[in-house]
């Protein structure tokens, strides 16, 4: 489904992100990204995105090589992918209900769908009782389980997180992963980017390590060799 | 396509009044450039209105000889008339002239008494206006052909009050009044378009997480500037109304402060019978910066 072919990012400073890397993810697949900081797994992850062009190489979606959809066409691949982020970004003009809307209104969702899928994906969360708050109502734990909520609630094909437990404590951690493994077993492809080793242990599945810009180890279940 | 139309608005809504600082900010700069630009307009109207006063004001006069007919006068007047950079000629009569004279001098008994004694030493007056102040020149040099004197050729014109140093300066004046009043009014109009793009982009720069966002859940170019566009437009005209609100008691204040020299402008009665332009006008110059400052300020967070 995602394949980086030899894909080298070289920053305008000179600074290398990643260096020939090569490898695919396949439908539904759940893994772990893992590297010390600075490692590439940001960059990767927004190569995914279409936020970042590689220097050499290639990132393809099936058959599509992502760094060529133009940038009138970039807005359709992004609607089939989910994003998280440790520091949450949530709208902070805007209630619970809002942010999450957002996503559905941007892909031309209609109202009627707006009303019955944001309070189930808030349930799935377990923020039912939250849709009026606004995100500075709100504990980081909750304000990274309404980030999860926005990027799922258009059933996107591929989910990216990047540092999703960040700033969590070990409990909320847990069940931020819990989440994550639901999602994955309703099929939805699942990448993770963590240099916690607790998350990759929770995650259990495959796991790419990065070091440098360079993937040195693609293991088949969840190891932390850092 | 209606359903986004509906959506946009809402947002740009929403935005705008959960804005609170930014708005309000947004919202003062806006209101101080509609105010100078209104003030601008009814400058305009005002510089218009003094000097077509003034133009008004200057003509040539032609006083007569006591003995020049009435019937040659009045035949110089119609030649006077044919020509096209003349308005109007106005004719006073030796009688009128007389009258004229007395009434000036009544508080003085010798001019009385002398002007009693003797039959009226006064000729008739002719006031010549011109469509120009420039043309003052060539009638004057019209007046000093023999052809423009009588048919036989007799020198009836006693004097002729033109006073060509004061119309030249006033020429020189009206000129130079005009080009300075516009570079005034650039200079601060440009400043006005610097503030607001400023103040919009320092605005849009507070929102570019919420432009990342939108950009990273799939929304296009369209649906992310329409909510700022729709912001500039509510701003726009929020200020348009408070600057004529502004304006008003600083015309009654310009009335006042005007009122001992200026007899043929009135800054009040200009400002509510130019009211439904003048509204057009600033809500256009408003809604059509802050959406132009809009667009060039979110532009460079689309480029990703």
């Amino acid at each position: 489904m995602i394949f980086f072919d030899q894909v080298t990012k070289l920053y305008s400073d000179r600074s290398l992100a990643l260096d020939q890397v090569t490898f695919s993810v396949e439908k539904g697949e759940m893994l772990s990204i893992v590297g010390h900081s600075g490692a590439g797994k940001t960059t990767l992850l927004k190569m995914v995105l279409a936020e970042e062009q590689p220097t050499s190489g290639g990132v393809y979606w099936d058959s599509t090589n992502i760094n060529s959809v133009g940038h009138g066409q970039i807005h359709r691949l992004r609607r089939k992918i989910g994003s998280i982020f440790q520091e949450h970004r949530l709208l902070p003009n805007k209630n619970v209900y809002e942010n999450i809307a957002l996503t559905m209104e941007a892909s031309g969702r209609s109202d009627e769908d707006i009303a019955s899928d944001v309070p189930h994906v808030l349930e799935l969360v377990g923020l039912a009782d939250k849709m009026i708050n606004f995100p500075g109502q709100l504990s980081g734990g909750e304000k990274q389980r309404v980030a999860i909520a926005r990027a799922i609630v258009n059933q996107p094909d591929i989910l990216l997180a990047d540092e999703p437990t960040g700033n969590l404590d070990p409990v909320t951690t847990f069940e931020i992963i819990q989440i994550f493994n639901k999602i994955n077993e309703l099929g939805t492809t699942v990448l993770i980017a963590t240099h916690d080793k607790s998350v990759v242990d929770a995650v259990g599945k495959r796991t790419l390590t990065l070091e440098k810009g360079r993937l040195v180890r693609d293991d088949k279940h969840g190891h932390y060799v850092l | 396509m209606f359903t986004n139309q509906r959506r946009i608005w809402r947002s740009g809504l929403i935005n705008f009044l959960r804005g609170g600082l930014v708005s309000f900010s947004s919202v003062v700069v806006l209101t101080t450039t509609l105010f100078i630009v209104g003030w601008l307009v009814i400058g305009q109207g005002f510089f218009t209105a003094s000097l077509t006063a003034i133009q008004d004001r200057v003509d040539i006069s032609i006083s007569f000889i006591p003995e020049a007919r009435e019937e040659q006068v009045l035949g110089l007047k119609q030649k006077l008339e044919a020509l096209p950079e003349v308005v109007e000629v106005t004719y006073s009569s030796r009688d009128d002239e007389l009258a004229d004279f007395r009434e000036r001098n009544k508080d003085i008994p010798i001019i009385m008494r002398s002007l009693d004694e003797i039959p009226n030493p006064l000729g008739a007056r002719l006031k010549v206006k011109a469509t120009d102040p420039v043309y003052y020149d060539s009638i004057s040099r019209f007046l000093d052909q023999d052809t423009a004197l009588s048919s036989a050729g007799e020198r009836i014109i006693f004097d002729t009050n033109y006073r060509k140093t004061d119309i030249d300066q006033l020429t020189a004046f009206i000129s130079s009044t005009r080009q300075f009043g516009s570079a005034i009014a650039l200079v601060l109009i440009f400043i006005s378009i610097i503030t607001v793009f400023g103040t919009v982009s320092l605005a849009i720069h507070i929102s570019r997480e919420e432009i990342g966002v939108m950009r990273l859940v799939g929304a296009d170019n369209r649906y992310i500037r329409g909510p700022f566009i729709v912001e500039g437009v509510i701003a726009g005209l929020i200020s348009s109304v408070l600057a004529l609100l502004v304006l008003y008691p600083s015309v009654i204040w310009a009335r006042r402060v005007t009122t001992s020299f200026v007899d043929q402008f009135d800054f009040l009665n200009y400002y509510l019978s130019s009211l439904p332009v003048l509204f057009l006008i600033i809500a256009l110059v408003g809604a059509g910066l802050s959406i132009l400052a809009s667009l060039w300020a979110v532009r460079k967070y689309l480029k990703v």
